[in-house]
Parts: structure tokens; C-alpha cells; sequence
């Protein structure tokens, strides 16, 4: 029997998979269905441009707001719940009005939706992460392993993932109430969103990696003798991700209003460290006394970002769909 | 013509269902009631809504005046020694005789270890019990206001209290109520007849009570509903019958709706902060080794870092009377005297520069979500008018229950700059230094609700004098020069006067008291 090391086996599907084609990779992007499809409905363009424009308005915040909301020092309850300018007594200096403490809503929510994006983006990283591990190691292992976390995962479907969230949360801040809030909010927020979103993943890449594996390169993979753990990795992994992105992007817009939620219910971010969800919060004790705008123009933020992280998701879906092509 | 005449009927019917109808009023508050032990925790929601079922030996009336209850007179034999003529056929909600044995031992447990009341009574005032109905309080030396807060000192019953294990105090910040912080046994118009903490509480009136009522309910619902929002909605939608405290914001919606009233008043409640003037080091700061709160200079820039005005206008909504001193002007004659430091942002700076911190300092607040007036958004505005100045504030607001075990002895005083509200249940001035401006020890000894822990020794012996002496222009002298001295050292910073906002159905008559206790005696319902 000729001997053929791991090593030189490994390097070899390396080659294959490394291959680079001809035409640069933006030039590839340009010539693709994809991008094709893209262009060719109007509402994703526009939905791209205005997400683009949310992404960029959230990540430049302290550049682009005409106030920092959190320096104390900057602001004056005197310009407490200042109107919108096209109303009376506006003041020119707060486009979209103030809240109870006089912070410009427009820099508000500028800041607020920053920290919206940030726990969204962390949080589908990290339930994609926990599903797309799990879901290897179901679909590849079988058996009794794909059993248990199957079943562990279908246990959690029947709960809707606010509730859980809100159960994760609420076991979190009973074990760590002593601490700071301002300290743990994010990182509790990102986890109970994490855990309550991780089945999807989980399911969608069991279901793909049970297809491939049986398919001729992988068993390859597997004669040559590398690991599994490499198989799942390197091989299955590559060729799984194309769902996964789709359901990413939809649940960036779910992970971003169920953040929003769980922060009105005040169990989110706490108000120091307003997300969107903490502005509307506030804003809803001023309904009543006429001062809507307090409420009215972070709830039109958040509309407006999951509206359009939602159009994107629906087309990307769509796009990769091989039977809609 | 039979049709309408049986429509008639049916109206009239109807109408006369309603009437026959049991009254139910449903009110919500936006703390919680948690344990229901008369001496677990001295705040005016927990007293006011257990003074339904229990009673004290006095109560105050409409207009909050001292009047007889669970004793029918008393005198003062001599100036050391008062004797209470107990009501007799008094009866328990269980059935059990009201006798001189039950205030004996209320005594002997209001001052016991855990109670947050201890000061209702003195620990040298000794209690003999001449016969059933008849108990001699003898002081060591005269004081001629020892039962001004007995209104609020509820009388339980020793058997029940006894028979279910139930006699040591469950205090605010314990985990496991006993029997008695879960069940109430009083003697009161009503009796509880579930309790759910945070969820609901539901009284029943007691049939077997010794005076004649003048409401007309029958059951009482209480739902604790700590969104002012979700509050007043309930009370706009007819959901509740009552709602209290209603935001200030809302005042104007609630009065132009049909069918409800806000009812606004002053309130005796001065809210002010106060700061850790007893630690070496400050729990919460990032200055190490010394305690800039026990700078007088310190105290006096933040007391003139804040603008009083702003927050009345703002925040307040103009319902609320800046205040020079820890007292409601309607309860000490000697006010008009007192004026605030002024705002001055630049003098505060100057002050602390003094003080050796041009650069200011940061410091962590404590402060209650859910209980005063706009407490949080005072709190907030204060941060944001002291960051002006180089005070960084780290705002910790959270609602009352947790609050108050933090900050307070239970909790071991665990806070370096914090809010609190104090409404002198005795209605006198000597309420406010024996609780908030006497020296303390780590356990709370002395002044418990003196959280800061400064110690003044003239104030100590003020307070000694002011309590024993009789000739009323002296001791309000002596009541003005502590006040002052509170005031010249900024031992605290009084913010204001906070005013009632109560929601009401105009289905409801009631009585609103300044001391904002809610008592259903006073309520009827149509």
C-alpha cells in the first residue's frame, strides 16, 4: 500500500479548493446572477441605499449628531421636551425635538441605533455561531448526538424566542443583580438573544450537512483519513453557508426588535445606555400629555432599519434560491 | 306600547342590580406592596395601605388631627407617666379580644431587632399593664408628643402572632417573610383576604369592626402598576377606580377627560439627597483615601450646582416647592426664615476648587425609580447639572424595594450619595432630627434614617432638649436653630416640597390627606 501522508493528502484538496479563477473578484461579483438580480429590482436598491445610509448614520454617531447625548455636561433640562422645528416653540437647534431631560432625540436616536446594530450584529454572530456548530456536529455525527440536539432544539421552537429571551434575562440579572447593570445589560442582552435564535441555524445546517456529507468529496475527505473535525470545518462548512446567510440577515432584523422589546420592557439596555427600544420606552410615558415625539421618532427609526434589513433578506433569499432562478 | 314598557323595566332593573351591587374599588399604586408586617418597613405605601387592616392606639382623621381608635381616651397622670383606656369589644379579623396584653406585646416587637419602626417608641418608655383595658406608658423623663406617631404604630394581636410563629420582624431586605409578613391579622375596617406580592392584594371588608363606616365598599382590589403610562390608562379606560401618583405630565389629560379628576394638593414630603459623611472613603468615587462629602465646602458646591428653579419648571411641571430646609413649611412656623443657597454654577466650581478638587470627582448615586414624584428624572437632571460642574454622577436608579434595601440599615447604608423622601408622620419637627439628623453607629443606632451617618453633637443635644421641653415659642426657637445648622453645614441638600397627584373616577369620593395615605374609610363609591 503506498503511503500518502495527511499532510500531502490535505495539500493536495487545498490546491483544488484554492484555485483562483481568472477575472478579479469584484469583477466576478459584477458579471453574477446575483448582482444581476440585484439590480434588477428597485425596491432592493432602495432598500440597500437607506440601509447603507442607517448603517453609516449608526457607525459615524459621534461625527454625524449634532449632540452627544451621554455628556452630561452638555446637556440642560431647560431644553426638556422641546418640539420638532416645524412646530411652536421649537428650538432651532433640535431638529427633531428633545426628551425629558433635554437630549436632542435626532443625536438619540443616531446613538440609540448604534447600539441597536451592535447588539444585533453580536448577537446573530453568536446564535449563527452556536447553530452552525451544533448543526455540523448533528448532521455529520448522527445517531444519538443528532437525537439530543434535535430534540433540545425542537423543545425550543414551541417557546417563542421573546419569551425565552426574556426567561435568559431574567435568570441573568437575578444572578448577577448585585453587579452593575450598565456593565452586564450588553453582554446578558446579547447572550438571551443568542440562545433564543440559535435553532434556525442549527436546523438549516444539520439538514445541508446531512446532504453533503454523503456526497463523493467528503467521503473522500474522510478515506484519505482527516479528522472530522477538519471535514466539518474546511469541507461541509464552505458549501452550508449559503442558507445561513439568508437566515442571518432576516434575523438581524428579528434580533434587532426583540432587542427592542426586551428594552421597552426594561429588561434590555438600560437608560443610560439608550438603545431604540429604551428611547421608545421613554417616550411612551409622554403619549398621553401631547409630547408624541418623544416616542414617535425612535419608533419610526426602528421601522424604517428592520424594514429594510427585512426587503434585503427577502431578496437574498429569493436570489439564492436555485428553484426561483 | 309594550315594547318600551318593557324595556323600562328592564332599565329599571338593571339600575337597581347596580345599586344592590357589591362596591368594588380598584386602585393602583406604582410601587408594590411587598410584606404586609406592620413594622417591616417605615414607608408611608406600606403604612398607609396596612393602616386598612390594622390599627394603631390613636388614628388621624380627615384633616390628619389625632383622634381616638383602638384607645378610647387617654390622660397624662403626670408628665412621666400617660395611661391609654383601651375600646373595649374590640375584635381581631380571627375573632381574637383587642386587651391591654396585645399592646404590650406590639410594644415589646416594634422595638425588637429588625423592626424598622424602633423609633416609634423609645427604648425608655416601659409599658404596665394596670388591667385588661387600661396600660400606663412611663418615660423616663416628659415628652409631650409620645403618641403623635402612634397612628402609624399598628397594634397585632399576641395570639396570632404567637400561635404562627411569627414574632420576630420580618425587615424589608429579608428573603423569606414570616407568617405574618404574608398574612395580616388587624383590627381594621378591612381584612385582607389575598395577598400576592407585586401582583394583587385584595381587602374584604371586616363586618366586625368597632366603628360605624362611612364608606360603602365592600372589596378593595389593589394592583401595583409601575408604568405611569399603563397607569393612567388603566384609569382613562375605567379599568381602576383610582390611580396614585399620576405623572405630572398628564394631569391635563386626565382632568379633560370625561369621567375623571386629578386631584392635586400639597404634600408634606420633602424629598432631598443626601451624601456618606461617616466612611474614610467613599464606597462609590474614584477619590481614594479621604471622603470629600465630609467637606462642608464639598456639600455647599453641590447644593449650589443645582438648579432648584429648573426642576420645578421641567421636571416638575411647576408642581413642587423648592425648599431651604428638611421640613414642609406647613409644619414648622419658623420656615418663612430660611432661603436656599442660590444656583450658582461658578460658585460651586470655586467651592470645590477650594476644596481640592478643581478637577471635581465622580461619584456613584442611589436613586428610587418608583417612588417620589419624577424621582428618577430629578435624579438624572441632577447628574447632567453637576457634570457641569466636574461631579460625575453614576446614576443608579432602581425601584423601591431593591432601593431601600440597599441604602438603608438593612442594607448597611450601602451608598455614598442618594435620594430620599421624608414625611414627619408625627407632623412635628422632632420626627425629622430624631430620625434624620442625630449621630448614628454602623447598625443604625441613633438616627437610623440618617444614612448619610454625619454627626453633629449639638445637634444631639437639641434634639434631646426639643423633645422634653414644653413652652411652645422656646422649642420652636430651638427647632429653627437646628435647622440652621443643618442648613449652614449643608449636611443636606433639600430639593422640595413634592405636590399629591391623584387620579380619580368621579365615581369615587375621597379623602386625599398631605400626608398621601390612602385610606379607604374615607371612600364611596356610587
Amino acid at each position: 500500500m503506498p503511503y500518502v501522508s495527511n499532510e500531502e493528502a490535505k495539500s493536495a484538496v487545498q490546491d483544488r479548493t484554492d484555485a483562483q479563477p481568472a477575472p478579479g473578484r469584484l469583477a466576478r461579483l459584477a458579471d453574477s446572477d446575483i448582482f444581476h438580480s440585484f439590480l434588477r429590482s428597485k425596491i432592493t436598491v432602495v432598500a440597500a441605499f437607506v440601509t447603507l445610509v442607517l448603517f453609516a448614520l449608526a457607525l459615524l454617531a459621534p461625527w454625524v449628531a449634532p449632540h452627544n447625548p451621554f455628556d452630561l455636561a452638555s446637556i440642560s433640562i431647560l431644553d426638556a421636551r422641546v418640539p420638532p422645528v416645524w412646530m411652536e416653540y421649537a428650538d432651532p437647534r433640535f431638529l427633531l425635538g428633545t426628551d425629558d431631560q433635554g437630549r436632542d432625540l435626532l443625536s438619540g436616536i443616531f446613538y440609540g441605533m448604534r447600539i441597536s446594530l451592535i447588539v444585533g450584529f453580536c448577537s446573530v454572530f453568536a446564535a449563527a455561531a452556536i447553530g452552525i456548530t451544533l448543526g455540523l456536529i448533528a448532521g455529520y455525527v448522527g445517531g444519538r448526538t443528532d437525537a439530543l440536539i434535535m430534540r433540545i432544539a425542537d423543545v425550543q421552537l414551541t417557546f417563542p424566542a421573546i419569551l425565552i429571551a426574556l426567561l435568559i434575562d431574567g435568570i441573568a440579572n437575578g444572578i448577577f443583580g448585585g453587579l452593575d447593570r450598565k456593565v452586564y445589560a450588553f453582554y446578558i442582552l446579547i447572550a438571551s438573544l443568542a440562545l433564543s435564535f440559535w435553532v434556525q441555524y442549527a436546523r438549516t445546517v444539520r439538514g445541508s450537512t446531512m446532504v453533503e456529507k454523503n456526497k463523493e468529496y467528503v467521503q473522500a475527505a474522510r478515506v484519505i483519513g482527516i479528522p472530522s473535525v477538519i471535514i466539518m470545518a474546511r469541507h461541509i462548512l464552505p458549501n452550508v453557508m449559503g442558507p445561513v446567510l439568508v437566515i442571518a440577515t432576516i434575523n438581524l432584523a428579528l434580533a434587532i426588535v426583540t432587542e427592542a422589546t426586551l428594552s421597552f420592557l426594561g429588561v434590555g439596555m438600560p437608560p443610560t445606555q439608550p438603545s431604540l427600544g429604551t428611547l421608545i420606552a421613554v417616550g411612551n410615558d409622554f403619549l398621553y400629555s401631547g409630547e408624541w415625539w418623544i416616542a414617535i421618532f425612535p419608533g419610526l427609526a426602528l421601522a424604517l432599519l428592520v424594514l429594510n434589513v427585512n426587503l434585503l433578506g427577502d431578496w437574498l433569499r429569493d436570489a439564492l434560491n436555485p428553484k426561483l432562478r | 306600547m309594550k315594547t318600551p314598557k318593557i324595556f323600562a323595566a328592564m332599565l329599571l332593573a338593571a339600575g337597581m342590580g347596580t345599586a344592590a351591587q357589591a362596591e368594588t374599588l380598584k386602585y393602583s399604586f406604582q410601587g408594590t406592596l411587598n410584606a404586609l408586617d406592620p413594622y417591616g418597613l417605615n414607608e408611608t405605601f406600606t403604612l398607609s395601605s396596612l393602616g386598612n387592616t390594622y390599627e394603631g392606639l390613636t388614628r388621624r382623621n380627615e384633616n390628619l388631627e389625632i383622634e381616638p381608635a383602638l384607645a378610647e381616651r387617654w390622660e397624662i397622670i403626670d408628665p412621666k407617666r400617660w395611661r391609654f383606656h383601651l375600646r373595649k369589644g374590640v375584635k381581631f379579623h380571627d375573632g381574637g379580644d383587642f386587651t391591654a396584653e396585645d399592646v404590650a406585646f406590639s410594644v415589646d416587637r416594634v422595638r425588637s431587632e429588625g423592626s424598622d419602626l424602633t423609633t416609634r417608641i423609645g427604648p425608655d418608655v416601659t409599658v404596665e399593664i394596670v388591667d385588661d383595658h387600661t396600660v400606663d406608658f412611663v418615660l423616663s423623663s416628659p415628652n409631650p408628643i409620645l403618641h403623635s406617631e402612634w397612628d402609624t404604630f399598628y397594634i397585632m394581636d399576641k395570639e396570632w402572632t404567637t400561635e404562627h410563629d411569627a414574632i420576630k420582624v420580618t425587615s424589608a431586605s429579608d428573603t423569606t417573610p414570616n407568617y405574618a409578613g404574608l398574612h395580616a391579622n388587624g383590627t381594621g375596617p378591612f381584612k385582607i383576604v389575598s395577598h400576592e406580592p407585586g401582583v394583587k392584594t385584595v381587602y374584604e371588608k371586616f363586618d366586625g369592626w368597632w366603628d360605624t363606616p362611612k364608606h360603602n365598599l365592600d372589596t378593595v382590589e389593589f394592583t401595583p402598576i409601575s408604568s405611569d403610562a399603563t397607569r393612567v390608562a388603566a384609569l382613562l379606560s375605567g379599568e381602576l377606580d383610582m390611580v396614585y401618583p399620576i405623572p405630572v405630565q398628564d394631569i391635563r389629560r386626565i382632568e379633560s377627560n370625561p369621567g375623571t379628576t386629578a386631584l392635586t394638593g400639597p404634600e408634606l414630603r420633602t424629598v432631598f439627597l443626601g451624601m456618606d459623611q461617616m466612611r474614610d472613603e467613599l464606597l462609590y468615587s474614584d477619590v481614594k483615601g479621604k471622603n470629600p462629602f465630609k467637606d462642608a465646602k464639598v456639600r455647599k458646591a453641590l447644593y449650589q450646582a443645582i438648579d432648584i428653579e429648573a426642576i420645578k419648571s421641567k421636571v416638575m411641571r411647576g408642581l413642587s416647592t423648592p425648599s431651604a430646609i428638611m421640613i414642609a413649611p406647613a409644619l414648622f412656623s419658623g420656615a418663612d426664615a430660611f432661603t436656599r443657597y442660590s444656583y450658582d454654577p461658578e460658585a460651586a466650581k470655586a467651592l470645590l476648587a477650594e476644596a481640592g478638587y478643581p478637577d471635581g470627582f465622580s461619584v456613584g448615586m442611589d436613586c428610587p425609580n418608583d417612588r417620589y414624584v419624577n424621582d428618577e428624572a430629578i435624579c438624572q437632571a441632577v447628574a447632567a447639572m453637576l457634570a457641569k460642574v466636574g461631579v460625575k454622577v453614576d446614576l443608579n436608579a432602581q425601584p423601591k424595594a431593591k432601593y431601600f434595601a440597599k441604602i438603608l440599615a438593612s442594607g448597611g447604608y450601602d451608598t455614598s450619595f442618594y435620594m430620599l423622601g421624608w414625611t414627619p408622620s408625627s407632623l412635628d419637627s422632632w420626627n425629622v432630627l430624631s430620625n434624620l439628623m442625630n449621630c448614628r453607629d454602623e447598625a443604625g443606632k441613633g438616627s437610623p434614617f440618617n444614612i448619610g451617618g454625619f454627626c453633629d453633637e449639638e445637634l444631639d443635644s437639641l434634639t434631646q432638649q426639643i423633645l422634653v421641653e414644653i413652652d411652645k415659642d422656646k422649642r420652636d426657637s430651638m427647632i429653627g436653630e437646628t435647622y440652621k445648622i443643618s442648613h449652614d453645614n449643608a449636611y443636606y441638600i433639600p430639593l422640595h416640597q413634592q405636590s399629591l397627584a391623584w387620579g380619580v373616577s368621579d365615581e369615587v369620593k375621597l379623602v386625599q390627606r398631605p400626608d398621601n395615605q390612602f385610606k379607604f374609610r374615607f371612600v364611596t363609591k356610587n
